[in-house]
């Protein structure tokens, strides 16, 4: 009974202003908080909120037999919270119809799994808690950000308690193999690893719109009938795309809703087709064989790595300077240190600092820098200050342990004020 | 291909961007095949090269049939295109005040630099200084006529003229022998002077524009400017960017160990208005708030010059702020390879080799907007010129963040190889073989 496993990355994240080396150390104002919910209120509007609404409709008409999954950010969840609230009622409408699973994720959409296991852990439990408290759910899956992969990530998250980890179905990695069945990671056989099944996920996600596509138009029926076609050789086909290609990256007028209001009823024309959540898939399913993965992948770009957002030196530079800090805010502990730090990990700003393909971005989720040493220039700056302030932070806090252990003292006060004398007697 | 070029400079008579555009051009173009006349005001010792032939217009002998057809179809390119007034007016685009007190003496020395001529009914000559002088107009006019002359008896397929120095030269030459003219503009009026042209230099630059078969613009900018001010047609003008042509060996330069904990930020160009040097300035005057022990240089002359020495007496960063005149060959080599950025501030540029020799010295540049050169580089640090913080907020960081000097250069060394005098070489023979009929 081969079944569609349909999940959406929705993520958005803060953009930084246009930060000065003027403005380092006389203010801390880091976001473009104009446009950041100008880009926000525009998305909520072409795509969260009519996706989420048609979703909601499929699943009221076709019941169980319609389910899908999503993985949210916690940017993301800041933004709709702090702009469009009712964004998170319509994923909330869509949680409470019990056919929605919510996939964990870090709640930056950070890359700290790379730099730091104990920030990444305490991450990942953080969003987990707010998910529960939004949507009423534990989540047993995960998908790291931007689909990021090893071996040592499954054994990670096995410790964390999930069941399930979604996961690029490169070729490098599959080979021979297809990516329509539920494997097993080799690191830890306790997990159940979803592979995203790459063609089929960009027919929809990437080429949807292009016509020059030589199978443009895609309708319904012919995309079912392509699912149809590999049934034989297949338990479970994962079609993991970012959100915004419903109303953004494929505008409405190109027909996408419809597309997907058709796509039920079109593939579950066969009988033995249903839709699962990858919750379910896992539950259900048994691996057919292990997946080693032991260099880090990627769902972006052709090389399916980490290049996008480790490209260059100044990618590392950025990303190596903002994680020697990681011991000195958890230690420091102040919350608007924490929650800039990070905001900071968000992997866009690294992507940002791209220079793989410059002006290349997707048309959904552009560069906001005229340029990526721009980008770089900006995000160094803010840094720069981010860590003035935790000095300062750490200061404070030294000086108040000092006081707290040197009032009982009198000694130490008379030392100060005999060498306040000599010193005006230098001059 | 035989190819007749008026130009104003060339090396090593030169004088700023102009003369070294048509070095590595007409060098490039004669690796593609082109034979190249090259004639200047006046050529002198050691410019004779292997690639093309210099002539000389000055003191090529005028026959008077040759004069009475130049005085008939000469008579409507002047009178009615151009409104030629005989004042002695201060025409000075690439000047100097060191070139201007120089030319000035040479005029005093020959005040009767006009007709040479041995007796009524011989042919007869003019001699010219060449460069920039305050009679720049009557030296333009008459090298409109010596440069026809040579024109008249040579064989060549197209006649190509660099500015509006050698454009009524080529309408002449145009016009007495029927061959096709292609008008290349490396900087217009609009560029030199804003919005305070010489009207006088624009009407000829109009004047020229408008009769060329074609036009070759330097960057898409120029071209853009070429077609609003001048209302010549879209299609007839393409863009050809010019490149940098490398140095055979490049001596490499040690830092002076005093100086090396310190790092460097340069501005190299005339000292005038086109340029934005008092944006440079007030760049520095923002980045020494934050970084003190930069060192900023300015290398150049120029009208605004006495005014900026003041003005950064005023702001009182002097010691941080030097001023190394005007540079020549092997100094300009140590001062590039000294530097940690270069700025190129520029109000309007329509292209700027500059940044693009900056880069053969492996120097980060920072370019402004407005400039042609920023439409070829990519890995180049961009600023409007007027956003003086935005500025000084891209100086900080390179000098910050040593990363960022590392990549750019890394990429630029990258770009640098498609940026090429053989590309534009290919693209003129192209802008040939079109006006020329493909002969």
């Amino acid at each position: 009974m081969p079944a569609l496993c349909l999940c959406y990355e929705v993520h958005e994240p803060y953009r930084l202003r246009r930060y000065t080396v003027f403005d380092m150390g006389q203010n801390s104002v880091y976001e473009d908080d104009d446009r950041n919910c100008d880009t926000l209120l525009f998305t909520a509007r072409v795509c969260y909120l009519r996706m989420n609404d048609l979703l909601l409709k499929l699943i009221r008409r076709y019941g169980k037999d319609f389910k899908v999954a999503f993985s949210i950010s916690g940017t993301a969840l800041d933004q709709f919270e702090q702009y469009a609230p009712e964004v998170v009622d319509s994923f909330r409408a869509l949680a409470d119809t019990g056919c929605v699973e919510f996939v964990a994720e870090t709640g930056p959409h950070s890359l700290a799994f790379l730099y730091s296991r104990d920030e990444f852990d305490l991450q990942v439990r953080e969003h987990c808690a707010r998910i529960r408290r939004l949507f009423g759910q534990k989540p047993v899956t995960f998908r790291n950000t931007e689909f990021v992969y090893n071996n040592d990530l499954a054994v990670a998250l096995e410790k964390l308690g999930f069941k399930a980890v979604l996961a690029e179905g490169a070729d490098h990695v599959l080979g021979w193999r297809s990516p329509n069945y539920l494997y097993r990671p080799i690191s830890t056989p306790r997990l159940g690893l979803l592979l995203r099944n790459v063609p089929l996920s960009s027919d929809i996600g990437l080429r949807f719109s292009d016509r020059g596509w030589n199978q443009w138009p895609l309708t319904a029926e012919k995309y079912a009938a392509w699912c149809h076609s590999v049934a034989d050789s297949a338990e479970v086909i994962n079609i993991f795309n970012d959100y915004h290609c419903f109303g953004l990256r494929h505008s409405g007028e190109t027909g996408i809703f419809d597309f997907m209001e058709a796509l039920p009823a079109a593939l579950l024309a066969r009988k033995d087709f249903r839709f699962t959540t990858p919750a379910e898939a896992v539950k259900k399913l048994k691996p057919v064989g292990e997946i080693d993965v032991p260099e880090f992948m990627s769902w972006d770009d052709e090389g399916r790595d980490l290049t996008a957002w480790l490209g260059n030196d100044m990618q590392k530079d950025a990303v190596h300077a903002l994680y020697a800090l990681t011991p000195r805010v958890r230690k420091v502990n102040a919350p608007e240190l924490t929650h800039d730090f990070e905001r900071l990990q968000t992997s866009d700003h690294f992507r940002y600092i791209s220079t793989k393909w410059f002006a290349d971005f997707v048309s959904d989720r552009p560069n906001p820098f005229n340029s990526p040493y721009d980008a770089y220039i900006t995000y160094m700056n803010v840094l720069a200050d981010f860590e003035m302030r935790l000095t300062a932070a750490e200061e404070t806090r030294a000086a108040s342990a000092a006081a707290t252990k040197q009032r009982p003292r009198a000694k130490a006060g008379a030392g100060r004020q005999r060498s306040a004398p000599s010193a005006k007697a230098g001059v | 291909m035989r190819v007749l070029m008026f130009g104003w400079e060339f090396p090593p008579h030169i004088s700023g961007g102009l003369g070294t555009a048509c070095y590595g051009m007409t060098q490039a173009l004669a690796k593609k095949g082109a034979q190249i006349i090259f004639v200047l005001p006046r050529a002198g010792e050691g410019g004779q090269n292997d690639f093309l032939r210099l002539e000389s217009a000055s003191g090529t002998p005028i026959s008077e049939d040759a004069a009475e057809r130049m005085v008939r179809v000469g008579q409507d390119i002047w009178q009615e295109n151009i409104r030629f007034l005989s004042v002695a007016s201060p025409l000075t685009p690439y000047l100097t005040p060191q070139d201007y007190a120089a030319s000035l003496r040479s005029l005093q020395r020959t005040p009767d630099s006009a007709e040479t001529r041995s007796r009524p009914g011989a042919p007869f000559t003019f001699r010219l200084q060449g460069g920039y002088g305050p009679d720049l107009m009557s030296e333009v006019r008459r090298f409109s006529r010596l440069a026809s002359a040579i024109a008249m008896r040579e064989n060549f397929d197209v006649i190509h003229v660099h500015d509006w120095m050698t454009y009524p030269a080529g309408m002449l030459a145009r016009a007495l022998t029927g061959k096709p003219l292609v008008a290349h503009i490396h900087a217009t009026e609009y560029d030199r002077s804003g919005e305070n042209i010489n009207t006088q230099v624009a009407d000829i630059e109009r004047a020229g524009l408008l009769a060329a078969d074609l036009v070759v613009a330097v960057s898409r900018l120029t071209r853009q400017t070429v077609i609003e001010r001048y209302g010549v047609r879209p299609e007839k003008v393409v863009v050809v960017y010019n490149a940098v042509a490398r140095h055979e060996v490049e001596r490499r330069y040690e830092i002076p160990p005093r100086i090396r904990h310190e790092k460097r930020v340069l501005f190299l160009g005339r000292v005038t208005f086109q340029k934005g040097p008092e944006y440079f300035m007030e760049a520095a005057r923002l980045v020494l708030q934050k970084i003190p022990n930069a060192r900023f240089f300015m290398a150049g002359s120029g009208d605004m010059l006495p005014q900026l020495i003041r003005r950064a007496g005023q702001l009182r960063i002097g010691r941080r702020f030097h001023f190394a005149g005007f540079l020549r060959g092997e100094q300009v080599d140590r001062m590039f390879a000294l530097s940690d950025l270069y700025v190129m501030p520029s109000v309007s540029e329509p292209f700027g080799i500059t940044p693009l020799e900056a880069m053969l010295y492996d120097v980060p540049v920072l370019l402004s907007r407005q400039s042609g050169v920023s439409e070829v580089l990519e890995h180049a640090l961009k600023a409007d010129f007027w956003d003086t913080r935005d500025m000084a907020d891209k100086i900080c960081a390179v000098l910050r963040y040593p990363c960022l000097a590392a990549e750019l250069v890394k990429n630029c060394r990258e770009e640098m190889k498609s940026i090429r005098w053989e590309n534009a070489a290919d693209q003129l023979m192209t802008v040939y073989h079109n006006v020329s009929g493909g002969n």
